[in-house]
């Protein structure tokens, strides 16, 4: 048995606050983005997950992800926390790998990352949505594709685990399975009415990027968090993190220079988001130089990646798929270059420190696999809530925009007749 | 009597109401409104995409005044709205059938 060290504990707490905190930084970071008609509903998608995927995730989904039924899925043993206040470990966490914290802290870390990965997915399906359809959506999602997933690559049980390959604190788990739901989810239900030939510009980019500061501080906690300690790992992914956000910003901005003539705040905003999305995978295996080429790689790659939408006609409202599907694959395949096993002996070594080529296959693998499994499921769930309770608002709703048409608010009031 | 509606600039608009006032008016009406004329709007680019805004924000001023003052009145206007740059605005002159004032009553140039 591990003693449970205070220190990494109080690490871990802190840490789930922080991540927590990054969901109302999401939604923040879109609702900017979103034209003024459709900003509660895009808070709200966000707001929402925290309220039911909180629910379910200690009623089941941990369980499902954290539970001992073997390399794809875990079980019912958890359900509803049983055991987990006086459990001493989880299945698999035993030699390195054994927590030492509390395992409820464990729970309600991981919790938080249960929360904010489905509300992802909510910027590529903006303006369009209807909420009972969402929710539902949501529910099943978080357990049919988060729960297995997170089980295959964060458990030490779990097949992607055991293969070898590597992710810090969610490159695949969470932005490569979110990016690509996105996708599947926008092949359901459709382009926004009007689009790509009407302007659909942002109504508040200070939203936008006050949003990017919250994530970005929450980062903090969602990657040195993972270290699950107050270590040496730790302050190594928490300066990863920052500098990769760093170099994103500004090859993101040089790029936009360049192609467009402006270095924009939106720009600023997407490309620091790009970095810390790269950076997820990598950010306890590698050293801070390689954490700066990530990032700059990310903030490049990205920002071409927008054009993708409209050269294949999709509409990914708000770019899920350029920032956190590309960027999760970024992240996760330079990791097969860039991981050293100096940093973290845990990890192994990738091509650029002696590694050969063993982990970059095991990180194509993880990738495709996350791809194929989240890509097919998530498109069979939403096709099922579209066919019943209906996915998508009447066009008419979508004119008067979600605020008014699913939750009967309107976010501003100035100006005009009095009422 | 006659209604004179200006669109200016809105960074004139302080100029304009001062130059007004000096020139004697008693009341003007002022609203932000959008629109186009020879000058035409700007491009907003986001995440590299490009959108073109027609409409351009301007200012309406409306003055109601008697017909001796009209030619004085626009005079002023296009004295304090000028910038010599594109986009400076338009001014023109309609009739009134009738024009009263709510607390009293008062038509015409009484209530002026």
């Amino acid at each position: 048995m591990t003693e449970i060290d205070t220190g990494n504990t109080a690490w871990v707490l802190a840490s789930a606050a922080l991540v927590l905190f990054m969901t109302p930084g999401l939604a923040f970071f879109y609702s900017g983005m979103v034209r003024s008609k459709h900003v509660l509903g895009m808070l709200m998608q966000n707001f929402f997950s925290m309220g039911l995927v909180s629910v379910l995730w200690v009623l089941v989904g941990f369980s499902l992800a954290f539970g001992d039924g073997g390399g794809w899925i875990g079980n019912f043993d958890f359900a509803g926390l049983k055991d987990l206040a006086t459990i001493e470990n989880l299945p698999g966490y035993t030699g390195d790998f054994a927590l030492s914290i509390p395992v409820l802290a464990f729970v309600a870390y991981q919790m938080m990352f249960a929360i904010i990965t489905p509300a992802l997915i909510t910027g590529a399906t903006a303006d369009r949505l209807k909420f009972a359809g969402y929710t539902a959506f949501l529910a099943l999602w978080l357990l049919l594709v988060y729960s297995p997933v997170a089980h295959w690559v964060f458990s030490p049980n779990g097949w992607l685990f055991k293969r070898g390959a590597l992710d810090f604190a969610g490159g695949t788990v969470v932005h490569i399975n979110a990016g690509i739901a996105a996708l599947a989810v926008i092949l359901v239900v459709g382009k926004r009415r009007g689009w790509p030939r009407e302007a659909m510009p942002p109504h508040s980019l200070p939203l936008t990027l006050l949003g990017t500061g919250i994530l970005w501080f929450g980062w903090f906690g969602f990657n040195a968090g993972s270290a699950l300690g107050a270590n040496a790992l730790a302050a190594q992914a928490l300066i990863n993190t920052h500098m990769a956000a760093a170099a994103a910003m500004l090859g993101w901005l040089v790029v936009e220079r360049i192609k467009g003539g402006h270095a924009t705040t939106l720009g600023a905003a997407s490309g620091a988001v790009a970095g810390l999305v790269a950076i997820t995978p990598c950010a306890g295996f590698v050293g801070g130089i390689a954490a700066l080429a990530i990032g700059a790689v990310a903030g490049i790659v990205c920002f071409l990646a927008i054009q993708l939408k409209f050269k294949l006609g999709y509409d990914d409202s708000l770019d899920v798929i350029a920032v956190h599907l590309v960027g999760g694959i970024v992240g996760s395949l330079l990791l097969g270059l860039f991981a050293d096993t100096a940093v973290n002996g845990l990890g192994a070594d990738g091509v650029f420190f002696g590694g050969g080529s063993t982990l970059l296959v095991d990180q194509l693998v993880a990738v495709g696999a996350t791809i194929l499994f989240s890509g097919v499921v998530s498109f069979v769930l939403a096709k099922l809530v579209d066919l019943t309770i209906g996915l998508r608002v009447t066009p008419e709703q979508e004119a008067e925009g979600l605020d008014l048409s699913q939750h009967a608010e309107v976010a501003y009031q100035f100006g005009g007749v009095p009422r | 009597m006659k209604l004179i509606t200006a669109i200016v600039k809105p960074f004139k608009l302080d100029e304009v109401k001062a130059a007004l006032q000096e020139a004697g008016i008693e009341g003007m009406t002022a609203s932000e409104v959008q629109g186009f004329g020879r000058q035409r709007g700007h491009t907003e680019v986001y995440r590299g995409a490009e959108y073109t805004v027609d409409f351009v924000p301007k200012v309406k001023v409306e003055i109601v005044a008697n017909d001796a003052d009209v030619a004085r009145l626009v005079e002023v206007i296009v004295r304090s709205a000028h910038t010599d740059k594109i986009g400076d605005g338009k001014i023109w002159v309609t009739d009134v059938e009738s024009f009263t004032r709510i607390r009293t009553g008062e038509q015409g140039a009484d209530a002026l």
